[in-house]
Order: structure tokens, then sequence, then C-alpha cells
């Protein structure tokens, strides 16, 4: 094996923000005071808030400092499954802070803000022709709540045929969300055990579909992985039943530009930009996701729908069957412009990412499968999933692996989920990670492996090298201390 | 080549040897014939970084911000400078690339930032615990009514008409499907809620008010708390969209509230046409387990060094799914690392003069307007936003306005039917007397 | 790592659920609490929520849950009953039930409402057997 990334550096130390700083000393410039003090009522004055005073380098250092605590996309490859961790491209950053679109008020007249509309009439055109669903919203934040959408839009068609249904089959693989944003739509969740092939069973969604039943959550591929062959004659089941069917698109990286969303017989599918279309997480978030739905159901999208009118953009309120609203505003405008430079960047190229995406991933799994158990050993789609089954006999578990993971300079592989994986490894390299990388990871892997069977103990005590070892969470949940 | 596509022909060649396959098409044999486009993607060609930048700042162009235009919009989306260093410190790869701190070892950066974020909104709020953030005010406050709604086991909230009237739009969008009821508390002459129309408080899970409201009027919090918490159950919630107001004013939680939510977008976040914001969400202790949202807790590790995990994750829909509560997973993390450095470099010092400041020139603008024959609707204190009463027929002043490149405020009629010719003004730091003296100057004329 | 089978500790004089709780007799009802082998598959136990004295369940009916720092468990009712009282001093030190879960690691005391159906409920052995089946 090569030398490995990981290493030991200097690393600062840096107390919380209130443990410096002194009374009066201030970061901030306040622009020149040119009106007068007004008086204030003293029932109403406050005493203001008991923030630290620290100059402008105090800031600035500390941040710096917990900065480099941090692992991120650009410190090295983040294999985490299910979340897509791309590059995210600089230039999308220049786009989104170009003053026109950083700093535009949202609620100025409609014909002062045509650039944004266009940016985003035209985006809501190209995800409708990545998925094939012909109506799009921005609006959704993030995926859970594109999903809270997605459900509260097939609950209003549902309701326009004068029916209201209490249930919705979510698989046993499906993320948390899915049967959280059903419990706010008011379905109750039914849970739908995949077969041994890791995938949906015809046979199991017929016993399951009744007219009580709204539809069926799917992730597609799935969280094993896997792509859901027989969904066709799953979601021909549930329609034929006066279902629909939502369609999580977590996991579109591996199918664009190859797979046609609305042949699948998919309804409704949410995506995440901050996944598929590279923008950043943010350590949590922003994130963005919009919702794509067949024609049928683009009645009951959220308002305002941004449309087109003799060449100009209107924000309309205009569709009565609409669920409503999701945001106080539009949804989170300045993801959509980054994931608008994204696609734009890549053009009609975009398939290649799913290509290469599922290359990677076929790579990866081919490469460790004598040395970690798969735990469906079948071609997969974009990521793959192991398990701590063959580390089992030496007492190293699959949490031990991903901590010794971290000493080599690879962020962990997504762990313990799906849930019907014990020990659950999920590795998700997606396309912009090279070949030496990729390789660099198997060898790493494999070292480790191999570790796990000579010298099994090093792994207990493992990682050695971060800002801090293994925490203790279990006195952080009896005694929460959540402020300071 | 792609930049974002490392891969050249012999690194394919050498891995689909690897898998097995003669070429890349074979990788998606799993995919059946019937459910494959029929066409490659109809996208654009592939634009170089430098026909995007062009591309990019035509739309850009098209677009009303200043110097150009004089913007007096607030209504939830508020203009203050954001310090240079903030936007470099938020450009570092480490903060910016990382995913939701699921790994404590390697997320530390992450996971004392937004701990610093807790602490410091809970000491601008006056409350006990905050969350990492919520998507934006709306859904904090659709949040907050449903959090009422679960610790109370009530099935009715009640919202005042004097809230922003898009926060009470999502509010009935996320309550709709379960069926819980709204109910809207009236605005008085004064422009504060009239809570007297409440009627038996036994039903309400929750009463919301916002202050400073809409309208930018102060609620009198002191007199709701007494009302609302007659209930012994009841739960006070109080939101806002300008939290810097409580630089200057008394916090939510000093009058008593049981959850504190809204906009955080004024805390060095720009306004981007209306996202992203920053979802603030603060309440007491007592009902942290039945707070939605991540939360960051303070430990040690196995050397007994301070640390920070993400803690009580068991409310979370990652482990109690379909009763988990909230769906949330993604927040707004960058957003609430932008606000805690704002915080930071503004320091309470700072707050508090920023604060004075944002009022003192809003009420310079008032009295000119005052001055200059128009009608402040509302006579009640405010902040850095106020109502201006128009005479009738002033559609044609707003246009002419307009086309003079500024943006007098909101016109409130499109939200409040009964308050035509009435506009919401917003001044804030940013707004230069000069500027404001041109606004009266062009409304004279 | 969790215990072997022979390691646990389970005591002859309690009855067992296949919920993994144990059942008592006490002077002023039917005392109530999860297993060793509960607690050790739970792991650290770090929050327990139950119900108010007075509160009525059914057979089978959930009554509270218990939080390990990554899971959540429901417990549920052996027999029905009303509720007489509920261990409060889990909400400061919930690891009494990790430590001594037939101790003061207790959960509820409840009056049941058919006092011969403790009976009903499994020995020791007949637990011991579950427990084989689970392996």
């Amino acid at each position: 094996m090569k030398e490995p990334v990981g290493t030991t550096g200097l690393i600062f130390n840096e107390p919380l923000l209130w443990e410096r700083g002194a009374k009066g000393r201030s970061g901030f410039s306040l622009p020149p005071r040119d009106v007068a003090s007004s008086h204030v009522a003293d029932d109403l004055r406050g005493d203001g808030p008991d923030f630290p005073d620290l100059s402008e380098l105090d800031v600035v250092r500390h941040f710096t400092r917990l900065s480099q605590w941090n692992f991120g996309v650009d410190s090295g490859m983040y294999p985490l499954g299910s979340c897509t961790m791309k590059y995210n491209p600089k230039t999308n950053e220049r786009q989104a802070g170009l003053p026109g679109l950083a700093v535009s008020h949202p609620l100025l007249p409609q014909e002062l803000s045509q650039g944004a509309l266009k940016m985003m009439f035209d985006l809501q055109h190209y995800l409708a022709e990545i998925t094939g669903l012909p109506a799009v919203t921005l609006q959704p934040a993030a995926g859970s709540q594109g999903e809270l959408t997605g459900m509260m839009v097939i609950n209003a068609y549902l309701q326009s045929k004068g029916e209201k249904r209490s249930k919705v089959l979510i698989p046993d693989t499906a993320h948390g969300t899915n049967p959280a944003s059903a419990t706010l739509c008011g379905l109750k969740s039914v849970a739908v055990k995949s077969n041994e092939q890791g995938i949906l069973s015809t046979e199991k969604i017929a016993e399951l579909m009744d007219e009580d039943t709204a539809g069926l959550m799917v992730t597609n591929p799935n969280t094993l992985g896997l792509f859901e062959e027989d969904i066709q004659k799953v979601t021909e089941i549930v329609h034929a039943k006066g279902g629909l069917v939502y369609g999580d698109g977590a996991n579109m990286n591996a199918i664009m530009g190859i797979v046609d969303i609305q042949k699948l017989g998919v309804d409704v599918l949410h995506l995440n930009l901050h996944k598929t279309f590279s923008t950043p997480h943010g350590g949590g978030g922003p994130g963005s996701g919009p919702i794509c739905v067949t024609e049928a159901l683009e009645p009951f999208l959220p308002v305002p729908r941004v449309i087109e009118k003799d060449g100009k953009y209107l924000l309309s309120e205009d569709f009565p069957q609409s669920v409503g609203k999701l945001h106080a505003f539009y949804g989170n405008f300045g993801i959509l412009v980054r994931a608008y430079s994204y696609i734009l960047t890549m053009g009609a190229d975009l398939h290649k990412a799913s290509q290469y995406a599922v290359l990677n991933a076929n790579y990866i799994k081919e490469s460790l499968k004598d040395v970690y158990h798969l735990a469906y050993d079948r071609p997969c789609m974009h990521e793959c999933v192991f398990n701590d089954k063959l580390q089992a006999a030496h007492k190293v578990t699959t949490l031990d692996i991903a901590k010794r993971l971290m000493e080599y300079g690879f962020h962990p592989p997504t762990i313990y989920f799906p849930l019907v994986v014990q020990g659950a490894i999920m590795v998700e390299p997606t396309e912009t990670e090279s070949k030496e990388t990729i390789d660099a990871f198997i060898d790493t892997m494999r070292t480790i492996a191999q570790e796990a069977r000579e010298n099994p103990e090093q792994f207990h005590e493992a990682p050695q090298t971060t800002k801090v070892k293994r925490l203790d969470e279990t006195a952080a949940a009896r005694n929460p201390c959540l402020t300071g | 080549m792609m930049r974002y596509l490392p891969h050249t022909s012999d690194d394919i060649a050498a891995m689909l040897q690897k898998v097995g396959v003669d070429n890349v098409d074979a990788l998606f044999t799993s995919i059946p014939e019937s459910c494959r486009r029929d066409a490659p993607l109809d996208l654009p060609a592939p634009l170089s970084e430098w026909e995007l930048n062009a591309h990019m700042s035509e739309l850009a162009a098209d677009m009303a911000v200043a110097p150009q235009y004089k913007v007096f919009l607030g209504a939830g989306s508020y203009d203050h400078y954001i310090p240079e260093a903030i936007k470099h410190l938020l450009m570092r790869s480490e903060v910016f690339t990382a995913y939701t701190p699921y790994q404590p070892e390697i997320s530390q950066g992450t996971l004392q930032t937004i701990y610093e974020y807790q602490t410091l909104i809970t000491r601008l709020l006056g409350m006990e615990v905050a969350n990492a953030s919520m998507y934006d005010g709306a859904s904090g406050l659709a949040e907050a009514l449903l959090m009422a709604i679960r610790v109370t086991r009530r099935k009715k909230v009640a919202v005042s008409t004097a809230i922003h009237p898009l926060y009470r739009r999502v509010v009935a969008t996320y309550l709709a499907p379960t069926g819980y009821e709204v109910v809207e508390i009236p605005y008085k002459a004064d422009g504060r809620s009239d809570l007297t129309a409440l009627g038996n408080l036994e039903e309400f899970a929750g009463v919301a008010l916002q202050s400073p409201n809409f309208f930018g009027c102060l609620e009198d919090l002191k007199a709701a708390d007494e009302l609302i918490h007659a209930d012994k159950k009841t739960m006070m919630v109080v939101c806002f969209s300008e939290p810097l107001a409580y630089g200057l004013y008394k916090s939510p939680g000093s009058f008593n509230a049981d959850i504190a939510c809204g906009e955080g977008q004024s805390l060095g976040i720009p306004r981007a046409f209306g996202g992203p914001g920053l979802g603030v969400f603060a309440a007491k202790k007592k009902y942290v387990r039945s707070m939605p949202g991540r939360l960051i807790g303070q430990s040690v590790d196995k050397d007994g060094k301070r640390g920070f995990v993400l803690t009580l994750a068991t409310r979370e829909q990652h482990i109690r799914r379909e009763s988990a509560t909230s769906n949330i997973c993604s927040n707004q993390g960058l957003c609430a690392t932008s606000a805690t450095m704002y915080m930071a470099i503004l320091g309470g010092t700072g707050f508090r003069e920023l604060a004075a400041l944002n009022h003192d020139k809003a009420e310079y603008l008032k009295a000119e307007l005052q001055a200059a024959g128009l009608k402040i609707a509302f006579d009640t204190p405010t902040f850095n936003e106020f109502v201006v009463q128009f005479p009738a027929g002033s559609q044609a002043t707003y246009q002419q306005l307009l086309d003079n490149n500024f943006v007098a405020g909101l016109p409130l009629e499109p939200y409040y039917p009964e308050l035509a010719d009435h506009y919401l003004y917003c001044v804030t730091e940013t707004s230069s007397k000069a500027d404001m003296d041109a606004l009266v100057k062009e409304i004279k004329s | 790592m969790t215990k072997e089978i022979n390691d646990l500790n389970l005591p002859d004089d309690v009855r067992y659920t296949e919920d993994h709780e144990w059942a008592k007799q006490e002077a002023d009802g039917i005392k109530v609490g999860i297993t060793d082998y509960a607690q050790d598959q739970l792991g650290d136990i770090v929050f327990v929520e139950l119900p108010e004295a007075g509160d009525t369940f059914d057979k089978g009916e959930q009554f509270g849950t218990l939080e390990s720092v990554k899971a959540v468990s429901e417990m549920f009712m052996p027999i029905s009953g009303e509720v007489v009282s509920v261990n409060e001093a889990l909400a400061d030190t919930p690891e009494l039930v990790n430590s001594e879960p037939y101790g003061g690691g207790w959960m509820i005391v409840f009056k049941p409402s058919d006092a011969g159906a403790i009976d009903a409920l499994m020995d020791k052995a007949a637990y011991m057997d579950t427990l084989k089946g689970l392996e």
C-alpha cells in the first residue's frame, strides 16, 4: 500500500466563542450615523443579547481553526452512501454570489426580477427533461420537504376524486424521512418487506395494496443500490387500485439520461439538488428538493408557480387546486442557481455522470467483495452495501472499520443503514473521484480487512489522529448540555 | 474532457475489465429496456466556464438591486450589511463541502459551530434551548404549532392575522392534511393582535403571535403572557421575521414564551430572492424531547477532552421514523453557520448599536413621511418597518417611484384587501439619510 | 458485544413476557420492568418515558418507551390494568435500567383487572426457551 493521505498535523485548540474576547471589542464597522437617535420606552427596551465582544481577527481565527477539525469533499474522498458527495464546483459559487441574484429581494415587482424568474423557469424545464416528468416545482427546501409536498399532492389528487385514503406502503429499505413525511400527511405507514434479492416483490405489493391505501413510496434505485427490476409491474398494481406512486429521487445520480421516470409508473419524484446536482451540503444544509410530477398532478403543485407569458416570466397564484405554500418565498433560490449552473456546465453530457458513478461503484464492489461480505451479490447501481460479517469473528465491527478509515484519510461510508442489512457499510464513490483515489480507497479497505484479522485490538482505540477521540454519546444524551 | 469527470479511456477500460463487462452500457442490464428513455437528454451543449459566466451575468443584470435601485422592502427579507470576513470564512471548504456531522471525530468544526449557534440563539431570544435550524421562518412556525399540538394533545391552534401572511399560508398547508384547525386572531386599529377574540383557551394547543409583527408593530407580549398562560397547558408561540429587533427590544423569552421561532436571514445571510434563509427555533427546556430538528450537545472523548456530538437523536426521523417529531433531515446548517459568525463578529455591543441604528433610521423616515403629509397607519412602537397610508389612488405614485428606481415599500392590498393604499416600508443601516431624503422628495413631487 | 444466554440474570421469582418484560406480584400490585436480556440488547438506556399513576391500559397496549442513544423501544402491558405508581427515579438515573433491571430499574406498578392473569405469563424455563429460539 502507498503512503496513506491520512496523517497527523498541527491541529490548533480553540475555545468556545464566549470563552474569549473582551467587552467593548468589535469586529463590525457600522455605517456613519447620519440620523439622530430616537426615544424608546423603558418598558420595551431590553438588555440586548449577551454575546461575547470579539475583534475581526478573533473571529476569523476561531472559525478557521474550527474548519480544520472538519472533513469535507474538498479534503478527500467522502463515499457516504445515499448522500452523493460529489465535487461541488467552485464556479457555482461565483454564479450564486452575483449581486443581482444574491441580494435581490423576493417581493420585488415581477418586472424587476425577470432574471431570477427566467432562471427558475429554465431550471424547471431542465429537471422535467432529466426526469421525464413534465411539471416541476422548485419550492421544497430539502428532500424531506419535497417528500412531504409530493405526498400532499397525492392526497390532494385523491381528494379531488372524492377520496380520502388512510395508509401508504413504504418498503423496509426506505429512508426514515419517508414514513415521517407520510405521518405529516395524515397517512399511516405500512412496511413492505423486500425479497431475497433485495427488491420489491409484486406478490407482496398485490397483497398489501387496497382501496384505502393512497399508494407506494419507493426509492429506485433502492437504498441497497439495486434497481427495482419489477417496478413497472409494482406500479401497475398500485395504479389498478387507484393509488399513486411517490418516487424518492435521492438516488437519481445512478440513472440520469438512462431511465425515464414516467415509464416506471412513478407519479411524483423529488430530487435532491444537494446530492445529484452538485450543490454543497454545508455541514447539514441548505438543500433543495424540487418535485417533478405527471401532467395529471400538475394542478396540485404548490404556488406561486413560475410561468411564461408573451416572453415575460410571472409568478402565478392561479392554480385553485394547489396544495398551497411550503416556503415563505420560492424555496432555496441560491441553491437553485448552483444546480442550474451545474446543469449548464454538464449539459448534454450529464448522463456520463451516472455512467461513471455506476462504474465506480461496481469497480469497488468487485475489488472488495472477497474481503468484505456483500449483502446482495448482484450488479449494483451507484452504491454498494457490504457488512461486517467477515470481521465479526475478530470482534471488529462496522463502527470500528469506519473509525479506522478516518486515520487513513477517508471519510467513512454510511454505516448501519439500510437497516435491513445488519452492520451495513454503504459505499457511494460518485463519478467525480478519479481511479487513483478509488484505488487508494480500495487498498485502504483491504489493509483494514487484513488488520482486522491480524491485529483487531487497535481498532477499538481508533481514531487516534483526529481532533478528538471517540466521544461519550451516552453521557451526552443522559444529561443533555445543549448550550454554554 | 469534462472537468468534473476525471476518467481517461484507459481508466475506464481497466475498471470495466475488473467488473467483467465489455462496455459501460452493460453495467445497466438490471434496468429493463421498457424503463429506459427513448432519446438522449435534450439539454444544451456543455458551457465552458467563460460562457457560463457571461450567461449568468446576463441573468443577474436583469434584476433590480442596489445601487441602481433604492429598495425599501423588508417583509421577512432584510438588507443588512454582511462583513467580508464572513463571506471568506463561509467559503472554507471543510465547512462548506461537509455533510451532516454523523462522524463526530472529523466533524468537530461543524459541531462546535452549531453548539455555539444554539447558545447564541438562546441568548438572543432569552430561551433555554435552540435546535440546529429549520428551513425558514414559515415552516418553523408550522413546526412550532405541530409541536404544541403534540405536547398538549389538543387539536386547535390560534394564529394572529398580524403574522406574516406568507407564513400563515405555510401553516395552513402544513396543518391541512392532518385536519388540525387554525383559528385566526384579528388585528386592532393600532396594528396589534386582538387577543380578547380568543374565546375558550382550553381548546387551544398554542397561540401564535409575531413581534415585531408583519406591520412592524411590537405586540403587547406582557398582556399576551398573562392571557395565554391563564390556561396552564396552552403554549405561547412567539415568532419573528427580524431578530435584530431583540438587540433593542425585550426578547420573547423575557415574556415567558414557550416556543420562539422565526426567520434568521437578517443574521448575515444574503436575501438571495428569498432563500436559503434560516429557520430559528427555540423553546423551554422542558419541551426539548418534543422539539423538531437536530440538536448538538457537549460531551467528552475517551481522554476526557471536550467535544460535541449530535444528541437526543431518538426524536428524529432516521430513528423514530413514522413517530418522529418532524420529517426534517437536511436543515440550513450553512446558514446557521453564517448566523453564528455574524453574531460573533457584531458581539453584544455591536448588535445593540446596529439595532439602535436600524430603529433610528426608520424613525427618521417615518417622521419625514409624516411631515410630507402621509399617514403612519398604526400608532404603535415599531423597529425597522412601518406601514404608511397614501391617499386613494396611490398606484400611480408607486409606479412613478418605480420608474425612478425607488421600490417604495410593499403594497399591502394583495395580502390585506382592507389595506388598499397602505405600504409596508423597511429601513435598515444600509439606507442612508440621502437615500431617504431622495425618496421623500420624489414622493412629494 | 452482547451477553451469552447462560450469562443472563433471570430470577426465578418473576414471570416473563415475549416482549422481554418481567412481572412480579407485590403487595400493592404487579411490578413490571424489562429483563436483563432486553437491557443488554438495548445498550445504555438514556431516557425512560413512563405513564402517570391512574392511567389504564389494555393488555398489549404500549405504556412507555425506552431510549438508548440510537434506538427507541416500546414497552407493552403484560396484563390489562391501572397504573398505581411509576419509578420516578428513572427520570434522573435511567442507567438503573441497565445496572439493576430487576431492582432500582423497575418501571411501573399496576393493579391488574384480572388478579389471576399473571399466572399465564412465562416462567423462567419457558422464557429461556424463547430466548434460545431467537438465536
